[in-house]
């Protein structure tokens, strides 16, 4: 035991390579845990409070209200169901919306926050109370009568009451805008089609941001994965050589009668602890990168999907066993062919010829076969595949057959170096960068991975906001909009008659169509539509169909979600079906969007009255000012173009920092993990330079070569990575981006920005080597004659 | 004048102190000359042998070789100088692990920018290792090492071979084997030769013979 | 049948959470309280009592089927004031749950309800007799002639409820002392009630007959804030006689007890603190607590000597708060079936 351990003594730098390998692996996986896990604990409750996502709901067939005689027939016959009632009111600091549960049947999950201990139950029903966010809560002051209660954990602009205080404050006397069905009823039930005709029932998947934020954590987990494979394969590397290295004293000890198994035994013991120690200190980091990036997640959830997530972390349980585990898992993996080996080994071990074969270069042979496979793979799920898991599984594949195949890159372009260099230092230098290939392939796998992946997201992230900002400038083209009373809707559509230069109200309802939970919009057809909405598909007479009524234009998602395009009939409603004229972007949008024109959606839906006009004008403070100062609207209810795109631009740019923090960690972690190779094979490096250095190549030039080597290594990486990247950015943008949010993007291409990113990875890979190049150059003489030495 | 040293001094840092290892050294050889130069063990026949080679510096004393004061060069020049005019042999580990024999042979001649392809082939051919010379070095047995060693030196045609126990990992037979071609071919190239040996047999084929004790040459 | 106060501080405000069952000791504010010598008015008090703070109908039923199978049925109604008073639809402060739940030799099928008044989703009237929650009732054209129905996860039942007997009167005339500090309920009973009815399980639908017992019960302050818990007893003899009595346990360990004595006729005595006599026999492991299975139950002065044991002794119902209800097997000195009902038990872990 003490034997073995002495190794670790003597071999400082690989105890250090190995445990803050196994530690920063560690660390990016559970950092991207800890995150995952707040976020989904974290919306989960807000989503429960809203009684999304996790339970079934009964919708209005149409029209956002339906009377609470349903509800009490449902119950009555027995079915298991909550009412709740969702509004906006407005206040003269900016709207809220009201979320009006009903406490005593609402399932059990969905109390709302900060009565679960029944505590605050009677102040709940009676005489009320509001719940809402420090900052709702003080617009909703002095708005309602009710007690407004601070909670941190109900999302931004949302307050929380008893159903029949919202009924009272949103007007909306003995009216439910849904049911959500609990998910356990009784034996025996009457179908709900026969007591409520007028509901639909929406299944839990289907409502709410669940599948969205998904798709965002299965991002996240992908990437958290990816640098835990950075992370092993840099310990990978380090305990392969920290038994190479004791193989000698391995043997020796059996040839003293210490049995194999004791042996084995004893490393796994070691190993574990090691992993239990380096995965606890990753653990640790990994709350700190977390705690970090959380801010900018939260940013994200909310931008992307509404979603609220407290910026604060807490330890869970969940995430620190997963990161323990993966830190066992992770440097079982890694050791396990090196135990293998050992256990195999005979007491008298013969010289294997590798030199030869790793210049016939069959191992990387048979990786690159391996990796054949694997692209193959990737190959057929891109064209046969369907789905966000399959996406995930073609990314993987991708990954991997691209890494496996990085050797025989490597190998290959060592061999033409050699094949044209003409002087024996070159071809020195060349033979031994194939040498070096095998120690180095690791690091620089990851160094491929970490780059590939960098590139892909700029690419995907860059790509995304071009086009964001360009659909940003189609939708928001109205200078002002306002929002006003439904009894003043007429009043203000009259004045602003003659003050601008068109009037473009927003009649909406959200409903289900064809299976898909949509917004059914009736637009006034005129010069903003036809000029400033840019179809993905459709002719140019697309708005005069939908003008005289006999078309509509839907959004990309609903499109795809539903199964139709151009010419295909959306059933809005009996006997109305227009069909696709137009297809349009509508990025970030859950809900599929259909839209109408203006008398047929009033005919449809007669009792709507537009609440928010957009305004197009070309004097809009001034109009903003005659709006407040003759019509009398509160300056809250104007909004102008300019602020509400720079704060989408906002949300967006906040919305991928995280993605590019987590890129600049993995292509740091791979760094190190070259710096670590380098390093630990510095020790090795030495008797096969000595010879070279005795027949008069100086220490410098040594040095340089050995600096430009890894240089060159990271070039050829890098070089494979470029194309990678953007096959990545690719499955993406065209595949899992389909699969998760139901929307393609276009693909940009950006090499000023992969050029920087190239040399930033050049750059990673040179100072990584630096170290060990400047240690070789400066090696005292004696250290090289030690290699001569008769008694080494 | 091939090898002419004057008062040569080296010590070793050591745990009480540099320990001085050569206390004035005194030695010169002639073009052609074969020298043995024995010793005890620690007595510093590898270290004056460094020195010789331009391996490590001295710290007192004078090293001419072809007539040039290696003591003064920096490491550029005297990389130069072991590329083309001083070659060592070691006990083992002499060659390029990465490179074929027959690249392992033309290594230092052509760093020299003197490499002769039908000297080096006669070399090898003479050496026995004709068949070997797309091998490895890995791939040979000990003796056969040390002649791709024997060839690399004499292919770059210095004046001056430093053999450091040639043979001393060698069994007998193959030992006195390498020597006698090692002792043809140095005599057929005109260098001088100068093995640092224990071997009495070794040392008995030498023209000429230098003991080492206590850091002096007797 | 003072037992039944326990599930209305399932969602009573500010002392259940901290205190449990012992909860109800507080003050009754602004609730009208029990006075000795009540004048009961039929079928109006056979309604609800807003003005009190909690009150229940309680009914629990011994059943069999053809097959000889002994089946046991409870449904309960409960109604808990935040207010003294009525108001109309969701700001009504009357709240009212129900526990129904099936217990067979090897299950115990459980639900539970809850719902606001004021909204017509719960609530009793008195004539016609209609006591319900959302699809579960027990109603009729008076209390003597009820249709009793309830489902849950795993269970649904329908019971046809015919009175053989008078309505009886616990303690003074149904003026029901609680602790010798005089906590009081209004309490009356029709323990005599046939049953025949239908119950779906989830291996089929069983017919089945037997007898049910109902309680009436309103208070505002029924249990002294010592008191920990209570074991409760119903029995029906074959001889056709009957027996209400509990225990309820105080913090010291000690106890204060009630029982009637109530003959086939319908004639009824009430007995003081000290006549009732329970003690355990036997602990059973459920939900994380020990709780007596088996019992030696005596009222020495009519003679009864009794070993009472459950049918099942995981009849515990695991509902918002929870406690241990279920039907039970009566041998000694009189041979017949009953009801326990025992809470205050709480977990050790």
């Amino acid at each position: 035991m003490t034997a073995l351990l002495s190794h670790w003594r003597r071999a400082k730098l690989q105890f250090f390579a190995l445990v803050s390998g196994l530690a920063l692996a560690t660390a990016l996986w559970s950092g991207v845990q800890a995150i995952n896990a707040e976020a989904r604990a974290s919306y989960d409750a807000a989503a429960a409070s809203v009684g999304e996502a996790q339970f079934d709901q009964l919708v209005p067939r149409a029209g956002d209200t339906v009377g609470q005689d349903v509800f009490l027939a449902l119950r009555l016959s027995g079915w298991q169901v909550s009412p709740v009632l969702e509004g906006r009111i407005g206040t003269p600091a900016g709207a809220v919306r009201i979320l009006g549960l009903e406490p005593l049947t609402a399932p059990g999950a969905l109390a709302p926050v900060g009565m679960t201990d029944g505590s605050g139950l009677q102040d709940f029903l009676t005489p009320g109370v509001f719940f809402a966010s420090a900052e709702v809560a003080n617009r909703l002051a002095g708005a309602v009568e009710q007690r407004v209660v601070i909670d941190t954990d109900i999302a931004p602009g949302l307050a929380i009451t008893d159903i029949g205080i919202a009924q009272r404050a949103l007007d909306q006397p003995d009216r439910i805008s849904r049911l959500i069905v609990a998910r356990d009823q009784p034996m025996g039930l009457p179908p709900i089609d026969t007591i409520a005709p007028d509901l639909v029932r929406q299944t839990a998947r289907d409502a709410g941001a669940g599948r969205l934020t998904d798709s965002f954590h299965l991002n996240l987990t992908a990437f958290g994965l990816l640098s835990f494979a950075v992370g092993i394969f840099i310990v990978h590397g380090a305990i392969g050589l920290a038994f190479e290295q004791r193989r000698s004293l391995v043997r020796t000890l059996r040839a003293l009668g210490v049995p194999l198994r004791t042996l084995v035994g004893l490393m796994i013991a070691e190993l574990v602890v090691l992993a239990l120690v380096a995965g606890g200190i990753g653990i640790g980091l990994g709350y700190l990168v977390a705690a970090l990036l959380l801010p900018n997640v939260a940013a994200t959830l909310q931008g992307l999907y509404g979603a609220s997530v407290p910026g604060a972390l807490q330890l869970r349980a969940e995430w620190v066993l997963s990161g323990l585990a993966i830190a066992l898992a992770g440097s079982g993996i890694a050791a396990f062919a090196a135990l293998w080996k050992i256990a195999r080994m005979p007491l008298l071990a013969a010289a294997r010829p590798r030199a030869w074969s790793v210049a016939t270069g069959q191992a990387a042979w048979r990786l690159a076969a391996l990796s054949a496979v694997l692209l193959v793979t990737a190959g057929g799920i891109a064209i046969w595949g369907q789905g966000l898991i399959l996406g995930f599984a073609l990314l993987a594949c991708l990954l991997i057959g691209a890494a496996l195949f990085l050797p025989l890159l490597l190998h290959g372009a060592a061999r033409t170096g050699s094949a044209l260099s003409r002087s024996a230092l070159w071809q020195w230098f060349w033979a031994d960068t194939r040498q070096q290939v095998p120690g180095l392939s690791l690091a620089l796998m990851a160094l491929l991975l970490a780059t590939a992946a960098n590139v892909g997201v700029s690419t995907m992230v860059s790509s995304f906001r071009l086009t964001f900002v360009e659909f940003l400038d189609q939708r928001l083209a109205p200078e002002l909009y306002v929002e006003t009373e439904a009894d003043r809707s007429a009043e203000l559509e009259a004045f602003l008659q003659s003050r601008a230069r068109e009037t473009l109200p927003l009649l909406s309802i959200e409903t289900d169509i064809a299976g898909v939970p949509s917004e059914l919009y009736g637009v006034r057809v005129g010069p903003t539509y036809r000029e400033d909405w840019r179809l993905l598909d459709g002719g140019a007479q697309a708005w005069d169909r939908v003008a005289d009524g006999s078309a509509a234009v839907v959004s990309e998602q609903f499109a795809r979600r539903a199964g139709l395009w151009l010419g295909d009939p959306v059933p809005i409603a009996p006997g109305q079906s227009p069909v696709i004229a137009g297809i349009v972007a509508d990025y970030g949008n859950p809900l599929g969007q259909i839209v109408l024109s203006e008398p047929l959606f009033e005919t449809l839906f007669p009792g709507e009255v537009p609440t928010r006009f957009g305004i197009r004008t070309s004097t809009p403070e001034t109009l903003r000012q005659a709006l407040i100062d003759e019509f009398g609207l509160p300056p809250g209810a104007i909004t102008d173009q300019t602020r509400i795109k720079a704060f989408s631009l906002d949300v967006f740019e906040r919305t991928f920092a995280v993605t590019g923090a987590l890129n600049v960690l993995t292509l740091a972690v791979a760094a190190f993990a070259i710096l670590m190779s380098l390093l630990t094979l510095a020790a090795l490096r030495v008797p096969q330079l000595a010879p070279a250095w005795a027949l008069g190549v100086t220490r410098t030039a040594l040095g340089q070569l050995e600096l430009l080597r890894a240089v060159a290594l990271a070039l050829v990486t890098v070089l494979l990575a470029i194309p990678l990247g953007l096959v990545l950015a690719w499955v993406l943008l065209s595949f899992v981006n389909v699969e998760a949010f139901g929307w393609k993007l276009p693909l940009f291409f950006f090499p000023a920005q992969y050029a920087l990113l190239a040399g930033f990875a050049l750059g990673a890979a040179a100072l990584a080597a630096l170290w060990p190049a400047r240690r070789l150059a400066r090696m005292p003489p004696s250290e090289l004659l030690k290699v001569f030495a008769n008694d080494r | 004048m091939v090898l002419d040293v004057r008062d040569l001094q080296k010590s070793f840092p050591g745990a009480e102190g540099d320990v001085p290892v050569l206390r004035g050294i005194d030695l010169s050889m002639r073009e052609g000359e074969t020298l043995a130069l024995t010793g005890e063990s620690g007595s510093g026949k590898s270290t004056l042998l460094h020195l010789i080679g331009g391996l490590d510096t001295p710290d007192a004393g004078r090293i001419r070789l072809a007539g040039q004061d290696i003591t003064g060069m920096n490491d550029a020049a005297r990389a130069a100088l072991r590329r083309s005019v001083v070659s060592v042999i070691f006990q083992q580990f002499n060659l390029i692990p990465s490179l074929t024999v027959g690249a392992n042979i033309a290594f230092q001649a052509r760093l020299a920018g003197r490499l002769d392809p039908a000297h080096a082939d006669r070399l090898a051919n003479v050496l026995g290792l004709s068949a070997h010379l797309d091998k490895y070095p890995e791939a040979l047995s000990g003796g056969q090492q040390q002649r791709v060693a024997i060839a690399r030196t004499l292919a770059a045609r210095p004046q001056l071979v430093l053999a450091d126990e040639p043979t001393g990992n060698l069994d007998e037979a193959t030992a006195a084997n390498v020597l006698d071609q090692m002792l043809a071919l140095v005599t057929e190239t005109g260098a001088a030769l100068l093995v640092v040996t224990h071997s009495e047999t070794l040392a008995s084929r030498m023209e000429r013979r230098a003991h080492l004790s206590r850091g002096r040459l007797a | 049948m003072i037992a039944r106060i326990c599930a209305l501080l399932l969602w009573l405000p500010c002392t259940v959470a901290a205190q449990g069952f012992a909860g109800l000791g507080t003050d009754a504010e602004g609730f009208a309280v029990p006075q000795p010598d009540p004048q009961f008015t039929f079928p109006e008090d056979h309604g609800a009592h807003p003005a009190y703070r909690i009150e229940w109908w309680y009914l629990t039923a011994n059943l069999q089927s053809a097959d000889g199978t002994e089946y046991g049925v409870q449904w309960t109604l409960f109604r808990s004031a935040l207010a003294p008073e009525t108001r109309e639809g969701w700001q009504d402060p009357q709240v009212w749950f129900a526990h129904a739940a099936v217990t067979t030799p090897e299950r115990h099928l459980v639900a539970e309800r809850i719902a606001r008044g004021g909204i017509g989703q719960a609530g009793v009237t008195a004539q016609p007799f209609r006591a319900w929650i959302d699809d579960w009732h027990m109603a009729g054209p008076d209390l003597d002639e009820l249709t009793l129905t309830a489902s849950g996860d795993g269970f649904r039942y329908r019971l046809d409820l015919v009175a053989q007997g008078p309505l009886v009167f616990h303690g003074q005339e149904g003026y029901s002392v609680k602790s010798a500090l005089g906590q009081a309920s209004y309490y009356y009973s029709q323990p005599f009630f046939e049953v025949q009815g239908t119950l779906l399980l989830p291996e089929g639908e069983v017919e089945v007959a037997g007898s049910a017992w109902l309680d009436r019960e309103w208070s505002s302050q029924p249990l002294a804030e010592t008191q920990s818990g209570w074991d409760w007893f119903s029995l029906s003899f074959e001889s056709g006689d009957k027996l209400m009595g509990f225990l309820l346990r105080d913090e010291a360990g000690t106890s204060y007890g009630s029982a009637s004595w109530i003959t086939a006729a319908g004639q009824l005595t009430a007995y003081p603190d000290g006549a009732f006599e329970a003690e355990p026999l036997r602990l059973h492991r459920v939900a994380g607590r020990d709780v007596p299975v088996a019992w030696s139950v005596r009222l020495p002065d009519r003679g009864v000597d009794l070993t009472v044991e459950a049918l099942n002794p995981d009849a515990w119902m695991a509902v918002g708060i929870p406690y241990w209800e279920g039907p039970v097997q009566v041998r000694g000195s009189h041979q017949g079936r009953g009801y326990l009902e025992m809470t205050g038990y709480e977990s050790r872990d």
